[in-house]
């Protein structure tokens, strides 16, 4: 009954893009969204959507993986472009009821339509690209900064790994749990929204029950095995910077470089509207 | 305190208190009340008794989880009550648990060997080796990099006992480790323990209450209700199985039968603990 999820959407393939260290894919990824804020004109848009066409083509992830992140905001997508679209002050070009759509409005909507389908599929193309403990290890490194204000880093990085860990064993708790009030005869299937919400109640309590007894046991075993935190703790697995994440830095500074030049002195003679 | 004492407790007492919700408290139950026990180092030391026994407590103060209510534990010559010693005591016993799921931390199985020795602080390189060592110690270098999602009980519980190998302990203590697994998945994780008694002379204190996993023990302690009641060599508790039986505990099967055949004439002697043995013993008769 529950469905396979996977977990951090990975997508097992050899490129160039997977071997990178996983600061580097945060902080290109960052950039990026960065660099979509900054652009304004076409050229812009059509330089970055080339950046990105290249690195999904140097990633080897099939290009259908990196559309399917987009289903999840589509209707944010929908209700952005018509907001834009029908709000926008400017010169009229058609009016019909309440709907007033202006040239401006439409030049609105589209870069924002853009901007946002770019910057999902961006995000989604580094964490296909990107194991999640190798992404937790990359956010505990690169925000180690926060602990001078401190923000347990650490401790957020282990949490995220431990619950990634746990989410296939507790998943697999609650279809044991599904099927056996099922046995006796419960109903999850039929009904209304808020009847199948009712019947979810039963499985969520001893779920509960069940994870905070895990919680404690782990607790302990973490404990047993000298746990104390994250000072004084080696890794077995030490993130390296290696030549081709040098290299990916200077190209990210190119990058940036190009989209700030672009939106300067990039805007086209008929983009200028009156 | 003679020096190849790795485990030493002197009159050992542990309560649950249980308290109400304005925190009065409404009862005291003693888990463990007056346990002394000596362990030598390199011993196998098998540790007896039904639930509730106090079998597990007394498991959890020689790791230093619980201290004593009264009395001492000492481990290597340490004070467990000390809070000093308490990453040391931690270090030198380590411990395994009886749910495999609960304790596996790592989201690969040589990540989770790798967890201990990092927490202790190892260099990377030492890391890699006392993994691949420990994950060969138990037999399982060729799942290293596995999810444990995908493996067997037995093998998740090998896996849980090379991550205390790899912090290189003087002593394990296992806490039923067998008790959620089948039968095939015991007999390898007793198998592993047994490899790293011999082979790596590390002492073992495994809880259990299978008695087929106690006859290889040098020795066997017996707990009811939190009092230690028997010690001794496998032989020489398994050659009084009425006393077993009071205390709900069972015997293993050939004991049982030799018992029987004892009982009703036959001249075996006492204390029979495998069916080899036992066969022996009844071909002499012939």
């Amino acid at each position: 009954m529950v469905r396979e999820i996977t977990i951090g959407q990975y997508y097992y393939a050899e490129s160039v893009l997977h071997r990178l260290d996983p600061r580097v894919k945060l902080m290109g990824t960052l950039i990026y969204v960065i660099a979509l804020f900054i652009l304004n004109n076409i050229l812009g848009y059509v330089f970055a959507a080339i950046i990105l066409a290249a690195l999904i083509k140097l990633s080897k992830v099939p290009f259908k993986y990196i559309v399917k992140g987009l289903r999840a905001v589509l209707i944010v997508l929908l209700l952005t472009i018509s907001l834009n679209l029908f709000l926008t002050p400017g010169i009229q070009l058609v009016h019909f009821w309440i709907f007033t759509i202006t040239a401006e409005g439409i030049k609105t909507s589209v870069f924002m339509a853009l901007r946002l389908i770019m910057l999902i599929m961006g995000c989604s193309l580094m964490t296909l690209t990107t194991t999640p403990n190798n992404l937790t290890d990359g956010l505990e490194r690169s925000l180690k900064f926060l602990e001078v204000v401190k923000v347990p880093v650490h401790e957020i990085a282990m949490m995220m790994s431990i619950a990634l860990r746990f989410i296939p064993i507790l998943l697999e708790e609650t279809d044991k749990i599904m099927k056996a009030q099922a046995a006796r005869g419960a109903d999850f299937e039929s009904g209304g929204i808020i009847k199948r919400a009712k019947a979810m109640v039963p499985i969520l309590v001893p779920l509960f029950v069940s994870a905070f007894r895990r919680a404690n046991d782990l607790a302990m075993a973490m404990e047993a095995r000298c746990y104390r935190g994250g000072a004084g703790r080696t890794k077995m697995k030490p993130l390296k910077y290696r030549r081709a994440d040098g290299v990916s830095y200077v190209l990210m500074a190119f990058f940036l470089a190009g989209v700030i030049l672009i939106s300067r002195f990039g805007t086209l003679p008929f983009e200028v509207i009156a | 305190m003679a020096l190849n004492e790795i485990i030493r407790s002197k009159d050992l007492v542990c309560e649950y208190i249980t308290r109400d919700e304005e925190g009065n408290v409404e009862s005291i139950k003693k888990a463990i009340d007056g346990v002394s026990i000596d362990v030598k180092a390199g011993d196998f030391v098998a540790i007896l008794g039904h639930n509730g026994s106090g079998k597990s407590t007394l498991a959890k103060h020689l790791n230093a989880i619980l201290t004593p209510t009264e009395g001492t534990v000492w481990i290597d010559g340490k004070d467990t009550s000390d809070p000093e010693n308490l990453w040391s005591v931690r270090q030198t016993a380590g411990m395994v648990f009886q749910n495999p799921d609960n304790q596996i931390i790592g989201s690969i199985v040589e990540e989770d060997v790798g967890f201990g020795p990092e927490n202790l602080g190892v260099p990377t390189d030492e890391i890699w080796e006392r993994v691949d060592e420990s994950l060969s110690a138990v037999k399982m270098q060729e799942f290293r990099s596995n999810s444990p999602n995908k493996l067997s009980g037995g093998q998740k519980q090998r896996v849980a006992i090379a991550g205390v190998v790899a912090m290189h302990p003087q002593c394990i203590v296992l806490d039923e480790p067998t008790a959620m697994l089948d039968p095939n998945g015991r007999k390898d994780v007793i198998r592993a323990v047994r490899a790293l008694n011999m082979v790596e002379h590390i002492t073992i204190i495994l809880i259990t209450h299978y008695m087929e996993e106690v006859i290889y023990a040098d020795k066997v302690l017996v707990m009811d209700s939190g009092h230690l009641v028997m010690q001794g060599t496998p032989k020489d508790i398994f050659s009084q199985v009425d006393t077993l039986k009071s205390y709900h505990l069972d015997v293993p099967q050939a004991t049982l039968l030799a018992e029987e055949l004892r009982k009703s004439g036959l001249p075996l002697s006492p204390g029979i603990l495998s069916g080899e043995e036992l066969v022996k013993e009844i071909c002499q008769l012939l």
